[in-house]
């Protein structure tokens, strides 16, 4: 722009770079686009991904009922599974799965509740000092490393205690309620924490022991909090895999009672996917058990939204 | 600006990363020298002839230092359904092409590599060393619940039953159910876990391979045949099945030389033996997709 | 006194259950360092693995696990730092962040096996990539996203706004200021989430078994083009990973000391997970008070 050497010409491009400079954006105006760009981008990406996953996995697992003409009541509620000749009723694996991630629930609520109350009221100190570590640490540890321990330990002792081969539902409710356990107790811990110190200090100031407050006051309004972590522990059992598949035998029955071999869909999913011919029946059934497995994690996801709600309007009233 | 084009940087290289990998694959194959053999080959499927195919792999690439041969498990569904797409140059199988629903065989060579014999097995405790066919099918079947309805200890039976669709699976089914509906049982995928069950669970039966028998196991014997290479090779023992490996068209030269490798002597007599499956050069019979068994 | 009591009841009995669930969580990490640390050695460590009954090292898988949370890491990490600026400064208070936030929330909440078999399914299957490093990095990157960008955004959230308008008031660009003030104010946070996260990423298996495979070919050490289809590099070869190992060997290993051998992996599995978390919180604390000047 500077290379004139008129008179005129040189107010001429004054007022035209003024102009330009009004009229356009400033440097960092642009840069704010650019930057605003990226970010957008990025977000977008993370928006396709969780779309175009939704739209795979609903069009390969509804491919069973639009393109094989499975009516969908059969394939939820028949028990005989044997894709390969054409029999698929995956009511196995659903009462399975199911089984096992509320067994596992309901036997580490009590736990985790009870962890939990130590680390916060009983003994907070040694709580934070020595627990919290140690729980942190088991969220992190690897399924399949408790599946392992799960084949190593749990499946020989279930063996000698009520005998047949060791693997079934109970096997797999004892390896995801210690694979819950942490997930929950941490997530519990979390919801105490956040009860209001003068909950507690009205309740002990109006003579009540430690345990009346505990149980009256403080379980009670934190009640929201700790469902939503036994929610999301039942999410993580319920979708979780190799463990699950390691333990649990894998027969696609339906489970007479606590010690039978049972499968599950995720453990139908991991050992199946890789003998069957992607567009045929027995695929498409597979994927329309990873579509329940889909289903069901928007559910629980729905119900800790609904949870959470609640729980906020207990607090405003 | 720094941040910010470190960001940039780091979206654009993805962004590449995400177009690179859609072409990468399809260019590697193609480069031939006349001199040393050279390209890409993968096999990819049966869990049950990986190991043979990635230790004769590895020898054929001491030699053939140009060719970059993968060998990946993943089961005979995905060996076959990749080859039929193109996207593998062999796909390993347990089982014909035309027994897997939506492969279209005719389209696919099939090139047989070993033979592999399978047995029923059972725990120890049992006490049963010998079964009749009717017996075992009955067994399989559900018919049959207690151990002492064949002449063995009064004990139940726990059948362990391998994944459906799995090769195992079918070759066993073929040769001893013939159509009749497996009780639900239990089911394993693995050669490995069924030896470990069978061989601690109490009343246990299952089949395996021939090449996973331990002695912490009772191999059954079927009408007093027992289960031995030598029965499979003249079909006396009816429960065996061909390892394949599947290519579509017309193979590139260092697939068509592996596959001829796997053919060779050195293959054949020793490494296939070594390794428990039995060699196709000793086969005396030949058995079809549909099961029909004629003499060489 | 009835309430003296019960409370002493339930005080015992709180004890008991921490004491039980104390007692399986050491069971369960001294078991496994008991029964797998004899078998750890360099050469297990470095050995590669008998393609045919799975014994030996686990040299390979090694390398693979850490070669594949480099490349998630390279790809999460920038999309989440994105994406957590967008959340935590472009996002109104609007149903369309709702839709975004709950889709984050969604992927999140995805069992792990769901988003390894969409991973198949894009990446083997529709792509035909097959399995390899690459498909691998992408699901796990599916799967790390929501965790860093929240994170991110936390992180940014919790920086407080006066350090906003400063940047600000110095004529800078949000943009600018987010990169240059608030980002490295917020880096603690961040680089403890990255960390963490790493953890998870090393010892996830179910999305991984039919994405990055379930062999780990020999690969030639001394090759580091990544172009070239035997270097350990190369992103388009199949890569079992430490994690996809010892479920292997637990459900096929045939070799005879299959258990040890897949205690002695868990056993180095853990230990890496420990040396994550543990970095995590050295890392965290260090640069805080690098950057905040404070003790």
């Amino acid at each position: 722009m500077e290379q004139t050497n008129f008179q005129l010409k040189k107010q001429d491009t004054q007022s035209q770079e003024w102009s330009k400079r009004l009229h356009h954006a400033t440097r960092a105006t642009r840069e704010d686009w650019i930057g605003r760009g990226i970010s957008y981008l990025c977000i977008g990406v993370i928006i396709l991904v969780v779309a175009s996953m939704l739209w795979f996995i609903t069009s390969k697992g509804i491919a069973t009922f639009t393109q094989n003409h499975v009516s969908l009541w059969k394939f939820l509620s028949g028990t005989d599974w044997s894709p390969s000749q054409g029999k698929i009723g995956a009511l196995p694996m659903i009462v399975g799965s199911f089984a096992v991630t509320f067994a596992a629930a309901i036997v580490a609520t009590p736990f985790a509740v009870g962890t939990a109350i130590f680390m916060t009221e009983i003994s907070p100190n040694k709580g934070r000092k020595f627990l919290q570590p140690v729980i942190e640490l088991l969220v992190g540890i690897p399924s399949v490393v408790y599946g392992f321990i799960g084949l190593a330990v749990v499946v020989p002792f279930m063996r000698h205690l009520v005998g047949g081969s060791g693997f079934g539902i109970i096997s797999a409710t004892f390896v995801l309620f210690v694979m819950v356990l942490p997930t929950i107790t941490s997530m519990t811990v979390d919801s105490l924490r956040a009860v209001p110190r003068y909950y507690k200090e009205a309740s002990l100031a109006l003579g009540a022991t430690r345990w009346q407050t505990v149980s009256k006051v403080i379980l009670r309004s934190a009640t929201p909090g700790i469902l939503t972590a036994v929610i999301f522990g039942m999410a993580r059992a319920f979708g979780e895999a190799l463990a699950v598949q390691m333990v649990i035998g894998n027969a696609a029955v339906m489970p007479k009672n606590l010690i039978s071999a049972a499968s599950t869909l995720t453990s139908q999913l991991t050992t199946g996917i890789g003998d069957t011919i992607d567009g045929t029946l027995p695929n498409n059934a597979l994927w329309s058990l990873a579509l329940i497995l889909l289903l069901m994690s928007l559910f629980f996801n729905a119900l800790v939204r609904v949870i959470a709600k609640r729980g906020q309007l207990k607090h405003e009233r | 600006m720094n941040k910010g084009s470190k960001l940039a940087m780091g979206i654009a290289a993805i962004s590449l990363l995400l177009v690179g990998c859609g072409k990468a694959t399809s260019s590697t194959g193609s480069k031939e020298s006349s001199a040393a053999l050279s390209g890409k080959v993968t096999a990819v499927g049966s869990t049950a002839l990986q190991p043979l195919a990635a230790k004769a792999g590895t020898n054929f690439t001491a030699k053939n230092t140009k060719v970059n041969l993968t060998v990946q498990g993943g089961g005979s569904g995905t060996g076959l359904s990749q080859v039929q797409a193109g996207a593998v140059s062999i796909g390993d199988s347990d089982i014909f092409a035309e027994e897997k629903d939506g492969i279209k065989a005719d389209k696919l060579t099939d090139h047989k590599v070993a033979v592999v014999g399978m047995a029923p097995v059972v725990n120890k405790d049992s006490g049963v060393k010998n079964l009749k066919m009717a017996q075992l099918k009955q067994i399989f079947t559900g018919k049959i619940t207690n151990w002492k309805e064949v002449g063995g200890k009064d004990e139940k039976i726990v059948i362990i039953n391998r994944a459906q669709g799995s090769g195992t699976r079918a070759t066993f089914e073929n040769a001893v159910l013939k159509g009749a509906d497996a009780v639900k049982s239990q089911e394993q995928d693995s050669n490995g876990a069924v030896q470990k069950i069978v061989s601690t669970t109490p009343g246990a039966i299952s089949y395996l391979a021939f090449s996973y028998f331990t002695n912490k196991l009772q191999a059954v014997s079927i009408d007093n045949v027992t289960p031995t290479d030598n029965n499979v090779e003249t079909n006396k023992w009816k429960i065996w099945s061909y390892e394949h490996m599947y290519t579509k068209g017309t193979p590139d030269k260092a697939t068509t030389a592996f596959l001829k490798y796997m053919d060779s002597k050195t293959v054949q007599d020793s490494l296939v033996k070594d390794m428990g499956y039995i060699s196709i050069h000793d086969m005396k019979v030949t058995k079809d997709a549909k099961g029909v068994v004629t003499q060489n | 006194m009835n309430a003296k009591r019960k409370d002493m009841i339930a005080t015992v009995i709180i004890d008991l259950i921490v004491a039980i669930v104390v007692g399986i969580l050491f069971f369960l990490l001294a078991y496994i360092l008991i029964k797998g640390l004899p078998h750890v050695s360099w050469s297990f460590l470095t050995g590669a693995t008998d393609s045919f009954d799975g014994s030996g090292g686990i040299g390979v898988q090694l390398f693979n696990s850490f070669y594949l949370l480099v490349l998630t890491m390279l790809i999460s990490i920038p999309i989440s730092l994105g994406a957590g600026i967008y959340l935590a400064e472009y996002a109104k208070d609007n149903w369309r962040t709702s839709l975004i936030r709950s889709a984050i929330e969604v992927l999140s909440s995805l069992p792990s096996v769901v988003v390894g078999l969409f991973g198949f399914l894009l990446f083997v299957v529709k792509f035909k990539i097959g399995f390899s490093v690459i498909s691998g990095a992408i699901a796990l990157t599916f799967f790390n996203l929501p965790l860093l960008t929240r994170n991110i955004e936390e992180s940014l959230s919790a920086v407080p706004r006066s350090q906003r308008e400063a940047g600000f008031s110095l004529g800078l660009s949000k943009w600018k200021t987010e990169v240059g003030i608030i980002l490295p104010v917020a880096l603690p946070g961040i680089v403890t989430g990255v960390v963490l996260s790493a953890g998870r990423v090393f010892g996830e298996a179910a999305a991984l078994i039919y994405t990055a495979g379930q062999s780990a070919p020999v690969t030639n050490f001394a090759d580091w083009n990544p172009m070239d289809a035997a270097s350990p590099l190369n992103p388009f070869r199949p890569a079992e990973t430490l994690a996809v190992h010892i479920w292997k060997m637990n459900t096929e290993g045939l070799a005879s000391n299959a258990a040890a051998l897949s205690a002695a992996a868990s056993a180095v599995l853990i230990i890496a997970v420990l040396l994550f978390n543990l970095g995590a919180r050295v890392l965290g604390s260090y640069l805080y008070r690098r950057v905040t000047a404070s003790k």
